[in-house]
């Protein structure tokens, strides 16, 4: 059993939450995942290490309530137990020997894109984080990126907070006021990572996304992760996570990701109700 | 004098069209009569061929001799002298190719059903033993298994007896291996294999599951942990794909995933929390066991048409007979001499159908099995909405990248000399992560090798 020993909730729809996981926070490097059950009849879900401190044993966990085991998992309270944490797994995030990385978070993927930012600080590396959400509520890690960033850009999908418009739009004009980028590493929405990848192509700059598909073991053994990079085939828990933005295919990935989406409708729904039916 | 009976006693068995709809046990076993009538059939030769077929040389004619006697607890101390899991054995044993095959009575008739047999003392001894958990003196040496699975279990209880002090570390939540995740419910009952786990843990085997070595902890790290040996018993789970345009497209599952999904995670139940597709039409591209076990989940699972496509032909068929026989009860369909070319997909990313190619059957090749042959301009489309591949898996490439001289060949496989032992000293490695993907008992057959070499080599480094 992994102990819960600290939640907070970041907005509405996420939560953080720090796990006691010794052997995991002696190995965890950004960029790579941990896979959890919440309970012994539980589905095994992946999610990326947002931060890990090996002294204190723990690993930090940041994620969106999306489905019935998230919204599971968000009811664990603090000092309270999940059955299983398995990690770390997956390749590190490349971080060293870059001068100047510009790094880009959507929404919950922010929560991954902080650690790469960090490591990439430590290294002494420029950091220049653009941090996209759809509307002020639903901001994260804020501070956390300023900490770590030489420069920080908020923009927002209705204007909220920080610029209105998207992160491609701030990224290129960073772009084309001649800011030189070693490399662009984007992390959020599948639909995000295509459009920043498109976008970084157009100029030839070296782009990372970090890919998050359906997986059961995350060790190599079922291939339900697989995705096509480069006209090949690779595994995102043992190949990756991170690609080469501009080798992947997003629209396969996008169709990959639908597969058991009416079951994950009925299964929320189901876990509503139980949990409505709770409160009562 | 022996019953001359030229069949074996029969094994009562769920109905065809009864059990293509539930996950429960297909055969179900000897009655205790059953068991002494069959047991009585055995001639017991002097120079017991029998036992020459057993990987872990279970001492057949001696266990059969109680079970005739009515001794049931006595014929399972017996088996278990030598074979940790003896009721996973008596289910998914090939004994056709092993221990029956060299039987005497099979020369003319059907040998003795030595499996059925094992299979009924195991589980007698399940519902009736007291387990004795004489305490064995700890040795104070501390072994290290990586895997779970038959070989790294059998392995685990062979040492335990010998006085080791016994970690096994497993990647997934529970332990098991393939035992688990890979053969279904049907075949193995998981409370079998859960209770037989047991069991090792009462001499004192410890098992750390959500381990991934390589990854949560090296080799190297094991070592400096005070582990004086490791045995790598990893198996073989990295799923073989064909590489045709279309495998990627929703829907295309590997075997692994599609078993896993099912038999581990309980995506068969009702209130199950991991989903799987429920199709209609489902191809399962390969002639194994593992091919077997996907189709007859699939057909559980409700999907209407379950076809197995391979590319030879039935006499070439790598799977167990029985499981053939089985899941052609069961209304599986066989399109034999077919493979499949490209997989096609809907607008949505969906798979809509396969495309085929008739083969023929040409020369020999290397292996003495005729090489099928395209034949030109015989494709043919098949409308599907699920496919299944089971053409065979690898070792997992971790283990390799992360541990120093120790040496692998062209395949990913470890490889390790006869006595289990690899490249890199104190490291023994044994079953599918040595020879690619064979069957249980083989892997149990390495372990129980690799525990020996282990002993001498621990007794030999301390002398």
């Amino acid at each position: 059993m992994y102990k819960i020993l600290e939640k907070k909730c970041l907005n509405p729809t996420v939560t953080q939450m720090v796990v006691e996981a010794p052997a995991v926070a002696k190995k965890a490097h950004a960029g790579q995942f941990i896979i959890l059950r919440v309970n012994e009849e539980g589905e095994r879900i992946p999610l990326t290490i947002a931060d890990y401190d090996r002294e204190k044993g723990t690993i930090t966990i940041i994620f969106q309530i999306v489905g019935a085991t998230t919204m599971l998992l968000n009811e664990v309270r603090e000092g309270e137990s999940i059955a299983d944490f398995v990690g770390p797994l997956g390749m590190p995030s490349h971080v060293e020997g870059f001068k100047k990385v510009c790094v880009i978070g959507g929404g919950v993927g922010c929560a991954i894109a902080y650690p790469t930012a960090k490591a990439l600080h430590e290294n002494g590396c420029e950091v220049t984080t653009i941090a996209g959400f759809r509307n002020k509520d639903l901001v994260i890690l804020e501070d956390a990126f300023k900490d770590v960033s030489d420069s920080f850009y908020l923009v927002s999908d209705d204007g909220s907070t920080g610029t209105k418009g998207l992160v491609t739009d701030v990224l290129e004009e960073l772009i084309q006021k001649g800011e030189q980028f070693d490399e662009v590493i984007a992390i959020g929405p599948l639909i995000m990572m295509k459009f920043v990848s498109l976008l970084t192509k157009k100029y030839d700059i070296k782009t990372v996304v970090s890919m998050n598909p359906i997986m059961i073991d995350g060790t190599g053994m079922c291939g339900g992760c697989r995705l096509t990079v480069g006209g090949e085939t690779k595994f995102a828990c043992v190949d990756g996570p991170d690609f080469d933005g501009h080798l992947v295919d997003f629209d396969e990935a996008m169709a990959r990701g639908r597969t058991y989406q009416d079951f994950e409708k009925r299964k929320r729904e189901a876990a509503c109700n139980l949990l409505h039916k709770e409160v009562r | 004098m022996a019953n001359m009976s030229p069949k074996k006693v029969e094994m009562p068995i769920q109905p065809g069209n009864v059990r293509c709809h539930n996950f429960d046990e297909v055969t179900l076993g000897y009655t205790k009569e059953m068991a002494m009538e069959e047991a009585s059939r055995c001639l017991h030769c002097p120079t017991k061929p029998c036992m020459n077929g057993c990987p872990v040389k279970v001492h057949i004619p001696d266990f059969i001799e109680q079970v005739a006697k009515g001794d049931f607890e006595e014929a399972y101390q017996i088996i278990h002298g030598t074979s940790s899991l003896p009721a996973v054995c008596g289910r998914v044993c090939p004994q056709e190719t092993q221990c029956e095959k060299l039987c005497i009575r099979g020369i003319k008739h059907e040998p003795v059903a030595i499996g059925r047999l094992e299979r009924f003392v195991a589980d007698y001894h399940m519902h009736h033993g007291k387990e004795h958990a004489e305490a064995i003196a700890s040795n104070h040496h501390k072994v290290a298994i990586i895997g779970s699975g038959p070989a790294g279990l059998t392995c685990a209880g062979d040492l335990a007896n010998l006085g080791y002090e016994v970690t096994v570390f497993e990647a997934l939540h529970v332990a098991g291996g393939v035992l688990v995740y890979g053969i279904p419910e049907f075949r193995l009952p998981k409370e079998i294999v859960r209770k037989e786990i047991e069991g090792l843990k009462n001499k004192g085997v410890k098992i750390e599951t959500n381990m991934v070595i390589g990854r949560t902890i090296t080799v190297d790290e094991l070592f400096e942990s005070g582990f004086e040996a490791i045995f790598i018993g990893s198996g073989a789970g990295l799923p073989n794909f064909m590489n045709m345009p279309g495998e990627n497209l929703n829907g295309v599952y590997s075997a692994n995933e599609f078993l896993t999904r099912c038999n581990l995670m309980k995506a068969y139940k009702e209130d199950g929390e991991t989903p799987i597709q429920h199709a209609k039409k489902a191809v399962i591209v390969g002639g194994g066991n593992v091919a077997m076990d996907a189709a007859r989940c699939a057909k559980r699972l409700g999907v209407d048409e379950v076809t197995i496509v391979y590319r030879r032909s039935m006499e070439e068929l790598p799977a167990r007979k029985e499981e053939v026989e089985h899941a052609m009860e069961e209304g599986i369909q066989f399109e034999l001499l077919t493979n499949p070319i490209q997989v096609l997909g809907d607008e949505n990313g969906w798979v809509s159908g396969i495309e085929c190619v008739k083969m023929e059957l040409g020369e020999a090749d290397a292996s003495g099995r005729r090489r099928p042959v395209e034949i030109k301009g015989s494709n043919f489309v098949k409308e599907i909405d699920c496919m299944i591949m089971a053409i065979g898996t690898s070792p997992n490439p971790l283990l390799r990248k992360t541990t120093d001289h120790l040496e692998t060949n062209k395949w990913g496989c470890i490889v390790a000399d006869e006595n289990g032992a690899t490249s890199r000293e104190g490291v023994f490695a044994g079953g599918d992560a040595v020879t690619g993907a064979a069957t249980v008992i083989l892997a149990m057959g390495a372990g129980k090798t690799a525990a020996k070499s282990i002993d001498e080599y621990i007794r030999h480094k301390n002398s």
